[in-house]
């Protein structure tokens, strides 16, 4: 046995750079050879040439651009409301829950100990007539008491807070623990309130955490489409919806093609924008 | 009570402070006083509450009981960010994300203060790294990064600098040239220094007032001469240097002196430095302090006969022998190689001699074994 070292790392390569490229790459290929194909002229549902039909991304686009910036305000808003939700439960978690503090990271990823679609159909009933929410908001004025919460917005966006929380979780807690709790009380030392000190060295020290957090939040959720296909209503579709209906419904594959590629595309530019913005050249 | 910072100065004022924990009690009633521009060591084992004391100081911690004052102002439950009392942290505790101008710039900052750039700059000069202003702590070496944690602190001017073992993660050279420059700056800039350690031969380069701590309560304060010279307990004796304590019975009085009884030998020793409280004591004598001489060399002073060189090391500037006594205890002398004469050799019959005035007596009911035990962290270090 005497490979030469320098070719030992390329090996190691090897079993996942194959698995990518078959599983990966030459899907993605096809995907991009069928953005840009046309009907058959004559031929049977389904039976598409390729004409180089760059159009298709134009006629996409301007046909789905509701859905589109449907997608992004949700995804940003679930985002924010996660955030907002996992950024105290982290620091609680990673600073203040003592022996507990096991119990509570198991805690945080037990959702995922049940299916992903059960758990967004139970939002179903949370969220119904039948639920505490509707007549708990409805006894307490906040909403009217012919409101429902099933089949809007609101519960989309509420679903999806809910089903990636943990990931918005997972990261700021690993940020959180890493802060060495004397940089903290250095700050109080220095003259720094409680309030300065969060500000100017907590989160600071956080953001990495934060940043991969809202990543791993934000991109899922503009592509996702089963919270918007359980819990809302034709209203509140997303491209994800768009894409699915566009493949599996109508069989048209250019177009569920073209517009997979266009939201990969801003969702790269919307991350590159904001990993820049952030500045943790460390993350990238 | 006021957001405002205290500006208070002075004296620092600790009064029967006890911190406990549960049944644990940290510190235990301790009055303390630290005059305002000394530089004070707290000194003792790990676990003895040294480093409580100085969090309890910082406003880390609050006393169970007890004041602190600084000045006239009680500060005992004064936030930290209201005390004039910065820290340099074990580990430096700098901030990983700022730069080493902003992490100096910290306090000033917070404090409203409009001169920056010139005061960071000044105390840069003064600590001699003010080429890393724009890095980041990471990029900067041990011996960097805690004398950065020091300019963060002093630019402060505060009315009290505490040192949690600042030089414990330097290795040994560096620690030496670290103590000098600290006492250094310290009569720079005139600041009262508070600095936290185990290690004893820094509290003593470095300090002029040290209190050795042992188990919550303080053994014993004082400058290093006194300290070494006459130590009250034999904790002392043994945390700070080496000693022999050779269990005696007081026998009389001759004028200023007592006569001690050693196993039969009779030596003297000055009254004033003897801590006994009854008949029996424990003479105390610095190895360096002995004298060998072989049978029958005449010697003056005190002189107990019938040892015999039990082992020779050899290092240079001097010769540490252990002399096995006739009463089977065996003493440590470490003799200068400054006379010209061959060392002693193994098996040779010997008496040890000393000035009385060097001996020093403890109480006969001390463990003579306290601070004696080798803390390993100190072991990995040296």
């Amino acid at each position: 046995m005497s490979f030469p070292k320098v070719r030992v790392p390329y090996l190691l390569l090897l079993p996942g750079f194959a698995f990518l490229f078959t599983f990966f790459i030459l899907p993605i290929i096809n995907l991009a050879q069928t953005s840009t194909q046309t009907p058959i002229a004559g031929g049977d549902t389904g039976q598409y040439e390729q004409t180089l039909a760059f159009s298709n991304y134009i006629q996409a686009f301007v046909d789905n651009k509701e859905q589109f910036g449907r997608s992004f305000v949700y995804a940003t808003l679930a985002t924010i409301f996660a955030l907002a939700i996992a950024y105290p439960l982290a620091y609680a978690i990673a600073f203040k829950s003592g022996k507990f503090k096991n119990i509570l990271l198991v805690l945080v990823v037990a959702p995922f100990f049940t299916s992903f679609l059960l758990r967004t159909i139970a939002w179903k009933q949370i969220l119904g007539e039948e639920g505490f929410v509707v007549p708990g908001l409805r006894a307490l004025n906040i909403i009217g008491q012919q409101t429902t919460l099933t089949s809007t917005s609101v519960a989309v966006v509420a679903g999806m807070t809910y089903n990636f929380l943990p990931f918005m979780t997972l990261p700021l807690y690993a940020s959180l623990e890493r802060i060495d709790p004397r940089t903290i009380e250095a700050a109080g030392d220095l003259y720094a309130n409680g309030l300065t000190a969060f500000r100017r060295v907590t989160v600071p020290l956080s953001l990495p955490g934060v940043v991969a957090g809202t990543l791993l939040t934000f991109i899922p959720a503009a592509g996702d489409y089963v919270n918007a296909a359980i819990l809302g209503s034709p209203n509140t579709k997303m491209i994800g919806n768009v894409i699915e209906s566009r493949y599996f419904k109508i069989v048209d594959y250019p177009t569920a093609a073209a517009l997979s590629f266009t939201l990969m595309a801003a969702i790269l530019i919307l991350v590159t924008l904001y990993i820049r913005k952030a500045g943790t050249e460390e993350l990238v | 009570m006021s957001k405002d910072p205290i500006t208070a100065r002075g004296d620092l004022r600790l009064t029967r402070i006890t911190k406990s924990y549960g049944d644990f009690t940290a510190v235990d009633d301790l009055t303390l006083t630290i005059p305002k521009g000394s530089f004070f060591a707290l000194l003792g084992p790990s676990g003895c509450g040294k480093t409580t004391t100085l969090r309890m100081v910082a406003g880390l911690e609050e006393p169970t009981v007890g004041s602190i004052h600084l000045g006239d102002t009680d500060i005992t439950t004064t936030r930290p960010y209201q005390r004039p009392i910065n820290t340099v942290f074990q580990n430096y505790a700098l901030f990983p994300h700022l730069t080493i101008f902003e992490n100096i710039a910290f306090g000033l900052r917070r404090r409203g203060i409009k001169d920056v750039k010139e005061q960071v700059d000044k105390v840069l000069n003064l600590v001699e790294l003010p080429h890393l202003a724009e890095r980041k702590p990471t990029q900067l070496s041990g011996g960097q990064q805690q004398r950065i944690a020091l300019a963060r602190a002093i630019v402060n001017r505060p009315a009290l600098l505490l040192l949690d073992e600042p030089l414990g993660a330097l290795d040994l050279k560096l620690r030496r040239q670290m103590q000098i420059e600290l006492k250094w700056i310290q009569r720079e800039v005139g600041l009262t220094f508070v600095h936290v350690t185990h290690d004893q031969e820094e509290a003593m380069t470095m300090a002029d007032t040290i209190a050795v701590m042992n188990e919550g309560k303080i053994e014993q304060m004082g400058s290093p001469a006194d300290l070494y010279d006459n130590p009250k307990t034999a904790f002392v004796a043994n945390f700070l240097g080496q000693s022999n304590l050779i269990k005696g019975k007081i026998d009389g009085n001759d004028g200023d002196n007592l006569v001690v009884d050693l196993y039969g030998q009779k030596i003297s020793m000055p009254k004033k430095r003897s801590h006994a409280v009854d008949n029996s004591l424990y003479a105390g004598i610095r190895p360096e302090k002995f004298r060998i001489s072989r049978l029958g060399t005449p010697v003056k002073g005190n002189i107990l006969t019938g040892g015999h060189i039990e082992d020779v090391s050899y290092i240079g500037v001097s010769t540490q022998y252990v002399v096995a006594m006739p009463w089977g205890q065996e003493v440590m002398v470490f003799e200068q190689n400054d006379d010209g004469v061959a060392p002693f050799d193994k098996g040779d019959e010997v008496n040890i001699s000393w000035e009385p005035t060097f001996t020093f007596g403890l109480r006969g009911d001390e463990d003579i074994e306290a601070g004696t035990e080798v803390n390993p962290e100190e072991l990995e270090e040296e």
